[in-house]
């Protein structure tokens, strides 16, 4: 048999430059400039201190590092609520300002995408109502769901070409008593992830360096609006999205590659819900499968609340079928907090996730025993009535 | 894997008109110029696409069919094989920028407005998913992880579906102690999106599709709108 390394870590030899000048179409930032000179919107800028990133075409993407205006994930808050905590955690533990605001619907994206239930003037209104709503605060939006993410960007090339959509969007907004508001950039958290990763790894407490880790880049990251996804030659020569893994080099983990990167999760939107036979085949068959028998991974790092989903809850029934499973899958908000010292129930919200991740905490020497034993208790307080809620200080101790 | 029939022949009694005007429709979608810009056929969509490795469904297919304007195909992928799709869009590795994933959204939305059969069938079991989106604008729920729904995904959901008060006051974000909503959404933002609904004709949408459904999204939608001061809305 061909060794993994001989056929895989070719990939990373070779490097592409990023070059604006060899761009195939206008930069966004230009139009988006121009439209506001016309006076069709207002350009929310991203506030300071930010990161200068380089996009697909090697054009300068702002990171905003703080001032952030948190667009959360349905899917997340509602079934893997410790991605977003963690996300909020990192903020606090690197001491940055930000804002987790209750005016905002989610991008209803996940059901535009399964049903069809809607229509381009609904999207594009949902998306500017959340933007406006960002702008009224001062925080600049930054969205947790890369569905939302690649929506939005979606939603800005309509909005950009379409006079006609911008003048029915803008009417809308008008009779809600909000103006036309578009973010200088569409930022996704993983991008901010990204953007902080040393700041993340001075504060590292946990080793994690005897780790070897695989990545999955979400669809909606890097195909819708491809253009517009973070890239840098030192990873994987700027030939993928430089998301996830910059983060887990900077940590000092073994980030292996395998064949069939490039496959989606399975999700479907749909068939996540309705079609679960399609979402589960494909997320073991193509991905949890293929990654263990090429790469060997203790753990599974993705960016999306659909991807995590779906790699991580469709290996339970695959064990009835002797599958090769049993990978923890988690974001790259959950690693970076469990690498900072986060607790893994009280912030990780590991308990949420089907696949076993005892092996994995026990590995990086982190006794789960009495993690589980101090949520417990806590939640016990809960029970009693003694605490109503159990607050970031809690989540701190 | 149950094979599409192409032969034509479950569609032979719809009138040409009819599909050809579901077909214009389509093409007259803002949306469609960017999505597709001719064909070479040369399958890269499908190599890439995660439902035609487990469906009988191919990309290629769709952007060959719209792009020759074959109408009679068209009519057939719009019923038989629109629903499989990803919408994961990794057929936007197209080499000729097309995106097959958006002509079949755009396709997708022509079957709901026009309330075809299969895509009311396509969307059997999903109303409860529409309602959440819609009346709460958010997808999912905390409380929609119950046992009965989710049984593959392991015995962890029957935990949190018995814990699930207690795990969401256990949440650290203040915003999360939510059940039947993902987060805490203010009263004024679910007027702002109910009127957003109503503009943009989404409710017409649902009432072509799933008239039950609509009709209790109504006298939701109606009553909170009346209680924000706009009496002079209504879905009808």
């Amino acid at each position: 048999m061909i060794p993994h390394s001989a056929i895989f870590n070719q990939a990373k030899d070779r490097s592409f430059e990023l070059d604006p000048a060899m761009a195939p179409n206008e930069d966004y930032h230009d139009i988006l400039d121009r439209l506001e000179r016309e006076g069709e919107w207002v350009v929310h800028r991203v506030p300071r201190p930010w990161v200068e990133e380089k996009n697909k075409y090697g054009r300068i993407k702002k990171i905003p590092v703080e001032k952030t205006w948190h667009h959360k994930s349905c899917g997340q808050c509602g079934h893997i609520p410790g991605y977003s905590t963690s996300v909020f955690w990192l903020n606090r533990k690197l001491g940055l300002d930000y804002l987790d605001p209750t005016d905002q619907t989610s991008c209803t994206a996940w059901n535009y995408y399964a049903s069809a239930t809607s229509n381009a003037a609904a999207q594009a209104a949902v998306a500017m109502r959340n933007f406006a709503a960002a702008y009224e605060t001062g925080y600049f939006p930054i969205i947790h769901c890369a569905t939302s993410f690649g929506h939005y960007k979606e939603t800005r090339e309509q909005l950009i070409h379409n006079p006609e959509l911008r003048r029915q969007v803008r009417e809308i907004l008008g009779k809600l008593g909000k103006q036309l508001i578009m973010p200088e950039e569409i930022v996704h958290y993983s991008e901010w992830v990204h953007s902080v990763r040393e700041r993340i790894a001075e504060k590292n407490v946990v080793d994690m360096s005897g780790l070897r880790a695989t990545v999955h880049p979400a669809c909606h990251y890097h195909k819708l609006i491809g253009e517009d996804a973070i890239y840098a030659p030192e990873v994987y020569g700027a030939q993928r999205s430089a998301i996830i893994t910059g983060l887990l080099q900077a940590l000092g983990m073994d980030v292996r590659d395998y064949s069939t990167w490039y496959d989606c999760c399975g999700f479907g939107f749909r068939h996540i819900l309705v079609s679960r036979d399609f979402s589960r085949s494909f997320a073991v068959q193509r991905k949890i499968e293929v990654m263990k028998e090429e790469a060997d991974p203790h753990v599974l790092i993705t960016h999306d609340t659909g991807c995590v989903t779906t790699l991580d809850q469709s290996q339970f029934a695959a064990k009835a079928h002797g599958k090769n499973v049993g990978l923890p899958v988690m974001s790259d908000s959950q690693l970076a907090a469990l690498s900072m010292g986060a607790h893994p129930y009280m912030v990780l919200q590991l308990h949420w996730h089907s696949t076993d991740v005892k092996p994995l905490l026990e590995k990086l020497g982190i006794d789960h025993k009495q993690k589980w034993a101090e949520f417990e208790a806590a939640c016990a307080k809960l029970e009693s009535g003694e605490k109503q809620y159990l607050t970031w200080e809690d989540a701190y101790a | 894997m149950p094979t599409l029939d192409l032969s034509g022949r479950n569609y032979r009694d719809v009138p040409y008109e009819q599909k050809e005007r579901l077909f214009e429709e389509v093409k007259a979608d803002m949306r469609f110029d960017d999505y597709l810009h001719g064909c070479y056929d040369c399958g890269i969509c499908v190599a890439a696409c995660p439902s035609a490795r487990f469906y009988d469904f191919s990309p290629r297919k769709i952007a060959q069919t719209v792009s020759r304007e074959d109408v009679d195909l068209f009519y057939l992928f719009l019923n038989d094989s629109v629903w499989d799709c990803s919408q994961c869009f990794s057929c936007d590795v197209c080499p000729r920028k097309n995106s097959p994933g958006g002509l079949i959204t755009l396709m997708r939305e022509v079957a709901v407005k026009n309330g075809l059969a299969s895509a009311q069938e396509a969307l059997e079991g999903y109303g409860r998913v529409v309602y959440k989106i819609m009346a709460t604008g958010t997808q999912v729920s905390p409380d929609m992880l119950q046992d009965n729904a989710f049984p593959d995904w392991g015995p962890h959901v029957k935990d949190i579906s018995k814990n699930l008060e207690t795990w969401r006051r256990a949440l650290p974000p203040e915003t999360l102690h939510t059940t039947e909503t993902s987060w805490q959404v203010d009263d004024k933002t679910i007027t702002e999106l109910y009127l957003i609904w109503h503009m943009t004709g989404v409710m017409d949408m649902i009432k072509e599709v799933d008239e039950g459904l609509f009709m209790i999204l109504q006298d939701v939608m109606e009553e909170r709108l009346e209680e924000a001061g706009y009496d002079d809305i209504s879905f009808d």
